[in-house]
């Protein structure tokens, strides 16, 4: 092999060896850091993992939302009209979050099987219903969200 | 009337638009001159047209025409006339007929500014910018036209504009970025123009190197307004969420980025031609499925547009015939292209190549994770999101190794370089860093952190080995004045392009690991102590805007002793028309910190959940992006990209007659 074909040879490996690595790599870490997105329905049937960061989202039920007198700790509860699961949230809430509203919590499962946020995220939009609420939200046979994606806007 | 002027308007540029992709490329294969002649007036008037549209939309939104469905949906009699032209882009149908507008206009101004070109190469380029209007004005024409009426019911006020979009950066964060990824057409039409010449050299690296450069600039300048006004208009201080859509408009930067440097290598050595011409039809490639990710609705993201699935099956096939299409062509001619010249493995080629490795797999990892979700709901229908861990994991890394390559990358020579001279020249700034980077890095009242350490070190590494490379150059100077004078716009350009990227890794790297911050519940009087400084919260009143009202909280900051520092305002507002609730956090900026104050929700008895941060060298991130930017621009200033046409005249001769064979 001539010098400049074993030269552009060891840059192809060099190229070949490091992208590889760079696969591997990323595939871990996106393996460990994909948040599933579970429907009340599902965390209450025990479907989740417990103390990995998982997604659920569903409806605030109205009248769940409690507050600490003495700090930001926040509980309130989330529905898909089949299930019910109760969520913790110390912090601030954001502005388009409100009981009726879809929400979705993101944090890991506890013991009892309520779920420890340390996010909480409603859109930016009166309208809003992040998908993943109203797809559980159909398949829980809501009455409100069985028609059509329309029925979402209130 | 005027709305179906407007909409008349869009007809006509699409009429011509469609004559501009077939004719002057028709032209240039029966060599008909007077065919490859209509590229320019036809660029022309598709532009007119479209800024007639454009005008007519305005004139809608400004005579508060809530006839017009769009106006309808996204102005009100109340909005603040700034906000009603601004309005024009705030929604989805508006927003790209600005796109369409600037895809005319970059397809004008390199009608214009290509005279000493090939007429042939022009020809081509022309007819493919065309090609593009034509899809884009379709898809604005059938899914999404922004002048459909609503009569006979029209209604008597508008939705208004929502209120996250009432504000300044949003006024000019949009036209930005749009500036930039449809500028990047530019370059991928001259990639699939040379393509079809079959003609691939120095030259067409160095026609196509400041469109590409400025268009960069532009998406640098709008990614980085787009950070800032999360930051301040999102309410929870943050400035990077790798939110899916912030990734679509990061993913052609780091992309196009990768295509400048290997622009460079190709004008100067005549390598990786073939590399090049992918690196541009994948980073318009990725422009366009920004475009589709935002605009489709099938992402989850504070920024998606309202969805509408006919609009997703239009972008996604557009998509897929760009895609294709330009693969296609690169599979069948790019074997053809064949560089000539030959480098050694220590030598600036390698340097770049590496480079544009690293930025490949930065944004290689990015697509998956942005994607991967899609992927799995459409595979198993399992639902699931991909967090910031994820891109944080790899990210920085990939951009430590960029910073380390960089300096040395800037420092070797062309073709060959001896080790042992390289280190000879780079000693003093690896020295100089390491020291300087450990000495800064222990400063800090938190005291030592490796990843601040790691930080600085690669800061310091690239502006010291920038400088070493200009003392270098001014050595066999006379004097320094005369070399500094004497150094090319463009170097200046590169230089300070590097040094911009320091900036902004400082920024990032201080602001992650120095910043505080504290969400609390506070009455009347309550004080906290945060970052040697004392807030006091004093309370809120209700005070009136032009279409709101807000409950304005006041924060007194001051020192530990108890001297004055300012006195932050935040405001929760209430916009009336769209019911719907803000936080408008008080910023006093700096240049070594940011004071931010946002309010949470009313607790009762006047007390408030307030957010406090302190947020050190948070502006040096925009900042850093800004100083890139204007390397870029200074770049495309220098001089030899406006070669007068006699000194190309001679060689536009053997080149026509080059493509004509082709």
């Amino acid at each position: 092999m001539n010098p400049v074909r074993k030269n552009r040879l060891r840059i192809v490996l060099y190229i070949v060896f490091g992208s590889s690595l760079a696969a591997v790599l990323g595939l871990l870490a996106l393996d460990e850091n994909m948040n599933y997105f579970y429907s009340p329905v599902e965390l209450a049937a025990g479907k989740a993992p417990v103390n990995k960061t998982i997604r659920g989202g569903g409806l605030v039920v109205v009248g769940s939302h409690q507050r600490d007198t003495k700090s930001l700790a926040n509980t309130f509860s989330i529905t898909d009209g089949q299930a019910i699961i109760k969520v913790h949230f110390t912090g601030i809430l954001p502005d388009l979050f409100r009981e009726g509203q879809g929400v979705i919590a993101v944090g890991k499962l506890n013991a009892s099987g309520e779920l420890m946020a340390d996010q909480v995220l409603a859109k930016h939009d009166e309208n809003y219903m992040p998908p993943e609420v109203e797809g559980a939200l159909k398949q829980a046979g809501h009455p409100d969200y069985s028609s059509s994606p329309a029925a979402a806007t209130n | 009337m005027i709305a179906e002027i407007g909409h008349f308007a869009v007809i006509l540029a699409f009429c011509l638009s469609l004559v501009l992709a077939i004719v002057p490329l028709i032209g240039t294969l029966l060599k008909q001159e007077l065919w490859i002649a209509m590229g320019k007036p036809l660029a022309v008037g598709q532009f007119g047209f479209l800024l007639i549209a454009f005008i007519a939309l305005g004139y809608c939104f400004a005579t508060d025409d809530f006839s017009v469905a769009y106006v309808a949906q996204n102005s009100n009699s109340l909005l603040p006339l700034p906000y009603k032209i601004s309005a024009i882009w705030g929604a989805h149908e508006g927003s790209f007929l600005l796109w369409c507008l600037m895809t005319a206009g970059w397809t004008l101004a390199v009608a214009i500014f290509s005279q000493s070109l090939p007429r042939y190469l022009v020809a081509r380029v022309l007819s493919i910018l065309g090609l593009c209007s034509v899809g884009f004005l379709a898809f604005l024409l059938f899914t999404s036209n922004p002048f459909k009426r609503l009569l006979p019911h029209a209604p008597i006020d508008g939705r208004d504009l929502n209120p996250l979009l009432q504000d300044f950066g949003l006024i000019i964060h949009p036209p930005m970025l749009y500036m930039g990824y449809v500028g990047f057409s530019v370059v991928f039409a001259f990639a699939i123009a040379a393509l079809l010449g079959g003609r691939l050299d120095a030259a067409w690296a160095r026609w196509s190197r400041p469109w590409t450069t400025i268009a960069w600039s532009f998406l640098t300048v709008g990614i980085a307004l787009g950070s800032w006004w999360a930051y301040y208009e999102l309410g929870w201080g943050g400035w990077w969420f790798w939110d899916p859509v912030e990734n679509a408009s990061f993913m052609p930067w780091l992309m196009g980025t990768a295509l400048i440097h290997s622009l460079a290598v190709t004008e100067k050595r005549g390598v990786f031609k073939s590399w090049t011409v992918f690196l541009a039809i994948a980073t318009f490639s990725l422009s366009l499925l920004g475009a589709f990710l935002v605009r489709s609705g099938v992402l989850t993201s504070v920024h998606a547009f309202a969805t509408d699935p006919a609009r997703g099956v239009f972008i996604l096939a557009f998509l897929l015939l760009v895609v294709g299409g330009s693969l296609l062509l690169y599979a069948l001619r790019a074997p053809a292209v064949q560089s000539s010249t030959q480098f050694s493995l220590w030598s600036r080629e390698t340097l770049l190549l590496l480079n544009n490795i690293v930025l490949t797999i930065a944004t290689a990892l990015i697509l998956v994770g942005t994607l991967y979700p899609l992927l799995a709901e459409a595979l198993s229908g399992s639902k699931l999101s991909v967090g910031p861990p994820y891109f944080n994991q790899f990210f920085p890394w990939l951009m430590v190794t960029l910073a380390l390559l960089l300096g040395i990358g800037i420092t070797i020579n062309w073709k060959q370089s001896r080790m042992l001279q390289l280190f000879s020249y780079l000693r003093w700034a690896l020295l100089g860093a390491l020291l300087l980077g450990s000495v800064l890095s222990v400063w800090h009242t938190q005291g030592w952190l490796l990843p601040v350490w790691v930080g600085l070190v690669v800061v310091l590494w690239i502006v010291l080995s920038v400088l070493t490379d200009v003392l270098r150059k001014l050595r066999n100077q006379s004097s320094t004045w005369q070399g500094l004078r004497k150094l090319t716009l463009s170097y200046y350009g590169m230089h300070l392009g590097h040094i911009g990227f320091a900036v902004c890794i400082l920024g990032v790297v201080l602001t992650s690991f120095y910043s505080e911050e504290r969400d609390l519940r506070m009455a009347p009087g309550d004080q906290l102590q945060l970052s040697g400084l004392t807030f006091t919260f004093m309370g809120t009143q209700r005070v009136k805007g032009p279409n709101f009202e807000a409950d304005q909280g006041e924060i007194k900051v001051t020192t530990l002793e108890g001297g004055h520092v300012t006195t932050l305002h935040p405001q929760k507002r209430r916009y009336e028309v769209q019911r719907s609730m803000m936080t408008e956090a008080a910023i006093d900026p700096g240049l070594t910190r940011d004071l931010y104050v946002a309010l949470g929700e009313p607790l009762g008895d006047g007390a408030w959940a307030v957010r406090i941060h302190y947020k050190a060298f948070v502006r040096c991130i925009w900042l850093g992006a800004l100083i890139m930017a204007l390397g870029g621009i200074l770049a495309v200033l220098d001089k030899r990209y406006r070669r007068r046409r006699v000194v190309v005249a001679r060689t536009e001769q053997t080149s026509e007659t080059a493509y004509s064979h082709a």
